[in-house]
């Protein structure tokens, strides 16, 4: 009997009218990106800079207009050494990064992988990462001359020690529960290596190689501009000297492109490669 | 009556004054235990009581514990962990194949995966599967191994209720089906209840009960017979239940 009374003097919703209407929270999200929006930045700065310079508002001798800088490459492709001069730089970048790469996955594999290993490399190469490479340019030189060697060897130090130490530290911070489910599934030494802690490595191995392509960039731009006689810095370096504001720009411009095209395909593959990562935040 | 009593006559298991102790403070003192082949055996205790400690010396896996005493298990230990432990790079087959080989392991992980009802999953992330589903593969890669014992230490513990209910007649089947003896470590005492023949009660390093429930399956938790079990197992777990 009591229940009864409770359910009728507990009477639900007052007798107001409509119930209130849920109102959606406001979003704190930012939003649905919107369609080539990194692109909207860059054209904005190109779009004020033609504006500019076609107002006559802009030095010429300083900032030339974009149409200029684009006239100039035109010519230096068709008729000066710039295709020279491309290929040089890209040859001394990619021999340095992939010098670079295979000796930074090399050793974290040594060094991850074995005690012993370990105990050799892992403090000689934070020895080596606690000097900061472009200060060895001098002592290269003096040993390897100013030829391409030196450049090269630059490169690939600047490249394999961030690569180096991201992948070192992805194997040696293996999850031990993922070690423990290789031993309960008697897996080889082998297949552990190949099927668990290499995997597992990967999304550290391609912070590395990110690092590692921005390094080879950053040595070849400033190895370039010290000391060259052929390639865009060398370029570039003339280009100074003459007060050709547009040939340095020129140069500016390709080496934008070489690192935003090198970025844009590490990244593609990252995502290839770590295509199981995507689900893990649903 | 216990089923398939003549198997339980070989001693799958055996324990014969196991210690474990961990910078000095014993964990496990001296535990002699038998658990005989193909029978389903529930371990209770508190929190720290040595329940994981005592799973793992019995899988192997307590590199560098110090403790003394003879261990015999079976060649074919299979394990089933708190967490799912997919390797989250490899498709659910391919986890449910970790560390199997010949030509008919994929056969095998197919008809695993199915028998644990995630069949048409086998090509999914583990990252795209709830945590019961999860815990289904693991189970399916415990049982592609056709272990003749299998260690769970608390495997329906990140579970939802509902889900446990449904693991835990999952369990059992796969239990009728393959004939692992099983040494399920739980702290949930209706869990060891309803799933288990024996149940076995952790106290301060020793078996402090060991308990037969002679009660035929499926169980359900409200059946009375069954509350007395609990009853002695709360009891020798020192916990008393108000009834007013
Ligand atoms: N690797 C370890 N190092 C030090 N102490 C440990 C370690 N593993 C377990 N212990 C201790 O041993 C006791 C039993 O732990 P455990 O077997 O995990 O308990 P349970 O699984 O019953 O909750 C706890 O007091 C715990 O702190
Ligand atoms: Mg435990």
């Amino acid at each position: 009997m009591t229940a009864v009374t409770t359910t009728t003097t507990a009477a639900p919703a007052p007798v107001t009218g409509e119930l209130p209407q849920v109102r959606r929270r406001r979003r704190l999200s930012p939003g649905r990106r919107l369609p080539a929006a990194r692109l909207a930045g860059p054209l904005l700065v190109v779009a004020l800079w033609a504006a500019a310079s076609a107002a006559g508002r802009l030095d010429p001798g300083a900032v030339p207009a974009p149409w200029t800088v684009l006239k100039t490459a035109a010519h230096l492709w068709t008729e000066g050494t710039l295709p020279g001069d491309v290929l040089t730089s890209l040859q001394r970048a990619a021999y340095g990064f992939a010098i670079g790469l295979t000796a930074g996955i090399t050793l974290a594999l040594a060094s991850g992988l074995s005690r012993a290993g370990e105990a050799l490399i892992d403090g000689t190469v934070q020895l080596n990462r606690a000097i900061p490479t472009l200060g060895l340019i001098p002592l290269f030189i003096l040993w390897l001359g100013i030829g391409e060697t030196f450049k090269i060897a630059i490169i690939a130090i600047v490249v394999y020690i961030p690569i180096y130490l991201n992948t070192h530290a992805a194997l040696s911070g293996i999850d031990s529960r993922y070690v423990e489910l290789a031993e309960v599934q008697g897996l080889s030494r082998f297949a552990f290596v190949r099927q668990v802690v290499i995997p597992g490595a990967l999304p550290g191995f391609f912070v590395g190689l990110r690092l590692g392509v921005t390094g080879s960039w950053l040595g070849l731009v400033v190895l370039e501009q010290i000391n060259a006689t052929s390639g865009l810095g060398y370029l570039m370096f003339q280009a100074q000297n003459y007060g050709q504001s547009d040939v340095i720009l020129v140069g500016l411009l390709i080496y934008g492109v070489f690192g935003l095209v090198s970025d844009s395909v590490v990244r593609l593959i990252e995502r290839r490669v770590l295509s199981w990562r995507r689900t893990l935040s649903s | 009556m216990a089923p398939h009593t003549e198997q339980l006559t070989r001693p799958a298991v055996r324990l014969q004054g196991l210690t474990r102790s961990f910078d000095g403070r014993t964990v496990l003192d001296g535990i002699d235990l038998d658990l005989p082949a193909g029978q389903f055996t529930a371990l209770l205790g508190h929190s720290g009581s040595g329940k994981s400690t005592l799973l793992r010396a019995v899988a192997g896996l307590d590199h560098g514990v110090a403790g003394t005493g003879q261990l015999t298990a079976p060649e074919r230990v299979s394990v089933v962990f708190q967490d799912s432990r997919l390797l989250p790079w490899r498709r659910v087959l391919d986890n449910v194949l970790l560390g199997l080989d010949g030509k008919d392991a994929v056969e095998r992980g197919r008809a695993a995966l199915a028998e644990v009802g995630l069949k048409g999953r086998e090509r999914a992330w583990p990252g795209q599967l709830s945590g019961g589903e999860a815990q289904r593969a693991a189970l399916a890669r415990s049982l592609v191994r056709e272990p003749e014992l299998l260690l769970a230490d608390e495997p329906f513990g990140a579970l939802d209720a509902l889900t446990r209910i449904k693991m835990h007649s999952l369990l059992r089947d796969l239990w009728k089906r393959h004939r692992p003896s099983v040494l399920l470590v739980t702290h949930d005492v209706d869990e060891a209840i309803v799933l288990a023949d024996r149940v076995l009660v952790l106290e301060r390093g020793r078996i402090g009960l060991d308990l037969t429930i002679d009660h035929p399956h499926p169980r359900s938790y409200r059946e009375p017979v069954l509350g007395e079990y609990r009853e002695r197992l709360l009891a020798a777990l020192g916990v008393t239940e108000d009834h007013a």
